[in-house]
């Protein structure tokens, strides 16, 4: 029996210093070295250098003068991260989307995207598909009294078009922008 | 499709299928102690490992010790693992203060990382401190993917040699198969992912304030170390509680390429490794364009079913477009689909959009992959020994056909190795059918399903194949945190996992006896269409015909009603 218990209680232990404690700190050191900003989890401060949210996480914005990220089952939490589990055939999910669609729905602007009805498999998507925010521009354009053309050109600025995948809109990124070029009215 | 999702299709599959060859005869090497570019550094390394451990590498093992010493290693990880999470409250780097796991949320975790299908009845940030995520379950990431590479290269030594009554040594085969197999790998992928925008620190959880002024937990971690194993070594246990779907996990388009190619970037090339070991590279073409047409007919079925409209929503003043209830922006429809059907087809199990909110169809693919036990690819080594099994079968069934004794490569197949065979077909009807219709038919415990009608059967059913196919992606509103279903599950996953490596391990010892009778002009051979044909009839016939009931009753039955 110890010919079998020495090489794998030491074989468990000797790997467990080697691929649990080495390998992660060797990772962490180069990362901080090379990455440090995503490697810290790609913050995002503002002029007095308060932590204003990441880059990557979602954050809940209800008013009418922000773009609203997509719905999130989960309400926006961190911890845990969740989403709505619902499946096509549950009438949960026809109902949810129906009441949310009437609410959003503006006759000058046509059926509502997609995107902005369904909860992510996150609940912490960053992103948005362009026609999800364009989609947005009238209401935020009135409450902030602007344009709604200076949005549209903001809206081009701010869209990223991967060669591998769909183009997107970090809706932070956008609301930061929207903020130093017509701050809200407090 | 937009050429963007042609455009990722394109180069996910020069990124698996590329470097395969070159990469199978690098594991040929490293398995066989043979010397490459990688020596001079983990060398040194290895050596040190079995001077500690006391043992002595030239020494093989037959199949029995061979058996033997990979219980032990996996018991010893399991007590190593369930001890951590069950006290990880009282140990450090722990700055959430976490408590430690009840006792079956605990053994269904351990069960679940030691034999490599990283099935999750818990959400991470929540409830896993950094201590466990690096010490225990990065740990077992690796070494469950090294003992399912030992025992594929044993089963291909005892295929390619003669009249032997040893195997290897499984100490060394585990060794190298870490330090050389996956360390490297995992570094540049850890670092890839950094760059485009995981965390890796060892910080505690950082706290924003709002643009709209409320205030907003950030959980950071090591996270980028434990998620290129994860994904690399077939685990698929998520950092974060939803997995490859959460931004800091998978931030970029590019991240999610790199993550959901890393998958199967290992389980292909171990199909060249195998043809190094018998010297044979055409047996390898074979197993591979059988093992390439099944993920494609998956593939395509499930991309079609995902690009549908949800009728259901039909009345809703809604643009109708392919769904995307858990799916995120950044990967769209088929960045997703591409994931699903990877991580279901090798037995990684991770994911990047919910299953559970997927169109029925492509949920029954998912289903369908692991019920055929996880060959198409599949698991790090696991993924190839299940599918000579079902090479084995086809021999076998050939044999039967044209009325001579089956033989592969030379060597015969008796009553014996029959047996055997026959053993390891009944470990996914056992897990899924009994183990499932246990469940199922308990009120208790069949009330964990949370969607209502067919598709509520589809989550209980996902949960047990997933168990016992070993691969640990879930329709994740099925509530599986119970006493009942931690421990019912860890038996589907220990069943999954040990069901297949023992037989394996009797097989090719048996295979390792014989000796090897030349090939004729009469021998049945075993590369070439017609064999691949055969042997993707025989994966469908044996491995896929049990279940298609239940699908029936699941997700065939869902999509129906639902009026596609």
């Amino acid at each position: 029996m110890t010919t079998y218990l020495r090489p794998a209680l030491s074989l468990a232990l000797l790997m467990t210093l080697v691929t649990g404690a080495l390998y992660p700190l060797a990772v962490t050191g180069i990362a901080q070295l090379a990455f440090p900003e995503q490697a810290n989890g790609s913050l995002v401060h503002d002029e007095q250098g308060r932590v204003r949210g990441s880059r990557l996480i979602a954050q809940e914005s209800n008013g009418d003068g922000w773009f609203h990220a997509r719905p999130s089952a989960a309400a926006y939490a961190t911890v845990a991260s969740g989403a709505s589990n619902l499946a096509p055939s549950n009438p949960a999910l026809a109902e949810r989307v129906t009441a949310d669609a009437a609410g959003l729905f503006r006759a000058d602007q046509g059926p509502v995207p997609q995107t902005l009805l369904t909860t992510s498999g996150s609940g912490l998507d960053p992103h948005l598909p362009p026609e999800a925010v364009a989609y947005q521009t009238p209401r935020v354009a009135a409450a902030r009294q602007i344009p709604v053309e200076r949005l549209q050109a903001l809206l081009e600025e701010a869209t990223l078009h991967p060669l591998i995948g769909p183009p997107v809109v970090n809706v932070l990124a956008l609301n930061q922008a929207l903020e130093r070029m017509a701050p809200v009215a407090k | 499709m937009h050429s963007y999702d042609y455009a990722l299709l394109l180069a996910f599959f020069a990124i698996v299928l590329l470097p395969a060859p070159w990469l199978g005869r690098f594991y040929y090497k490293v398995m066989e102690g043979q010397r490459t570019w990688l020596s001079p550094i983990l060398g040194p390394v290895e050596r040190g490992c079995y001077r500690l451990a006391g043992v002595r590498a030239e020494q093989e093992h037959n199949w029995k010790q061979y058996t033997l010493a990979l219980l032990a290693f996996n018991l010893a990880g399991f007590l190593l693992l369930f001890a951590v999470l069950l006290l990880q409250g009282y140990l450090p780097l722990n700055p959430q203060q976490l408590p430690g796991q009840d006792w079956s949320l605990a053994l269904n975790t351990a069960v679940s990382f030691v034999t490599n299908t990283n099935w999750q009845a818990y959400s991470g940030e929540a409830s896993v401190s950094y201590l466990s995520q690096m010490l225990g379950l990065t740990v077992q990431n690796f070494v469950s993917a090294a003992t399912g590479l030992a025992v594929l290269v044993a089963l291909c030594r005892g295929i390619a040699r003669r009249s032997a009554s040893t195997l290897g040594n499984f100490w060394v085969d585990m060794t190298r198969a870490t330090l050389y197999g996956l360390l490297p790998l995992c570094l540049v992928l850890a670092l890839l992912l950094v760059w485009q925008g995981v965390p890796q620190t060892f910080a505690d959880y950082a706290h924003a304030l709002t643009l709209q002024g409320t205030d907003q937990t950030i959980p950071l971690g090591p996270a980028a170390s434990q998620i290129a194993i994860k994904q690399l070594g077939t685990n698929g246990g998520g950092f974060f509680g939803v997995n490859s779907a959460h931004p800091f996990e998978n931030p970029t388009a590019w991240s999610n390429l790199f993550e959901v190619a890393s998958i199967i970037l290992i389980p292909v090339a171990l199909v060249f490794t195998f043809g190094h070991y018998v010297k044979d590279l055409r047996q390898s073409r074979a197993i591979l364009a059988c093992m390439l047409s099944l993920f494609l007919i998956g593939g395509a079925t499930a991309l079609w079913s995902e690009h549908q409209p949800n009728p259901a929503l039909d009345s809703a003043q809604v643009q109708q477009s392919a769904p995307m209830e858990g799916k995120e922006s950044r990967f769209g429809t088929t960045g997703s689909v591409l994931w699903t059907v990877t991580t279901t087809a090798a037995s990684n199990g991770s994911v990047n959009a919910m299953h559970d909110s997927l169109n029925p169809l492509t949920g029954m693919v998912a289903m369908a992959n692991m019920m055929v036990g996880e060959v198409i690819f599949g698991g790090v080594g696991a993924g190839l020994y299940g599918m000579l099994l079902f090479v084995l079968i086809a021999v076998f069934l050939a044999g039967l056909m044209i009325g001579r004794t089956p033989e592969y490569l030379g060597k015969k197949l008796q009553a014996r190795e029959v047996q055997l065979l026959v053993a390891s077909l009944l470990v996914m009807p056992v897990g899924v059918l009994i183990l499932g219709a246990i469940a199922a038919s308990l009120p208790g415990p069949a009330g964990a399903v949370s969607n209502p009608g067919a598709h509520g059967f589809s989550q209980l059913l996902y949960a047990y194949t997933s168990a016992t196919a070993n691969n640990g992606s879930a329709f994740a509103g099925f509530g599986a945190n119970t006493v009942f279903h931690n421990v019912m599950i860890a038996l589907a996953m220990f069943i999954g996992r040990f069901g297949y490596i023992l037989p394996v391990l009797a097989l090719a010892g048996s295979l390792a006896a014989k000796h090897s009778a030349p090939l004729g002009q009469n021998s049945f051979p075993t590369h070439g269409p017609l064999f691949t044909s055969l042997l993707l009839v025989t994966i469908l016939l044996v491995g896929g015909l049990t279940f298609l009931p239940t699908l029936a009753l699941g997700p065939i039955a869902e999509h129906l009603s639902l009026g596609f």
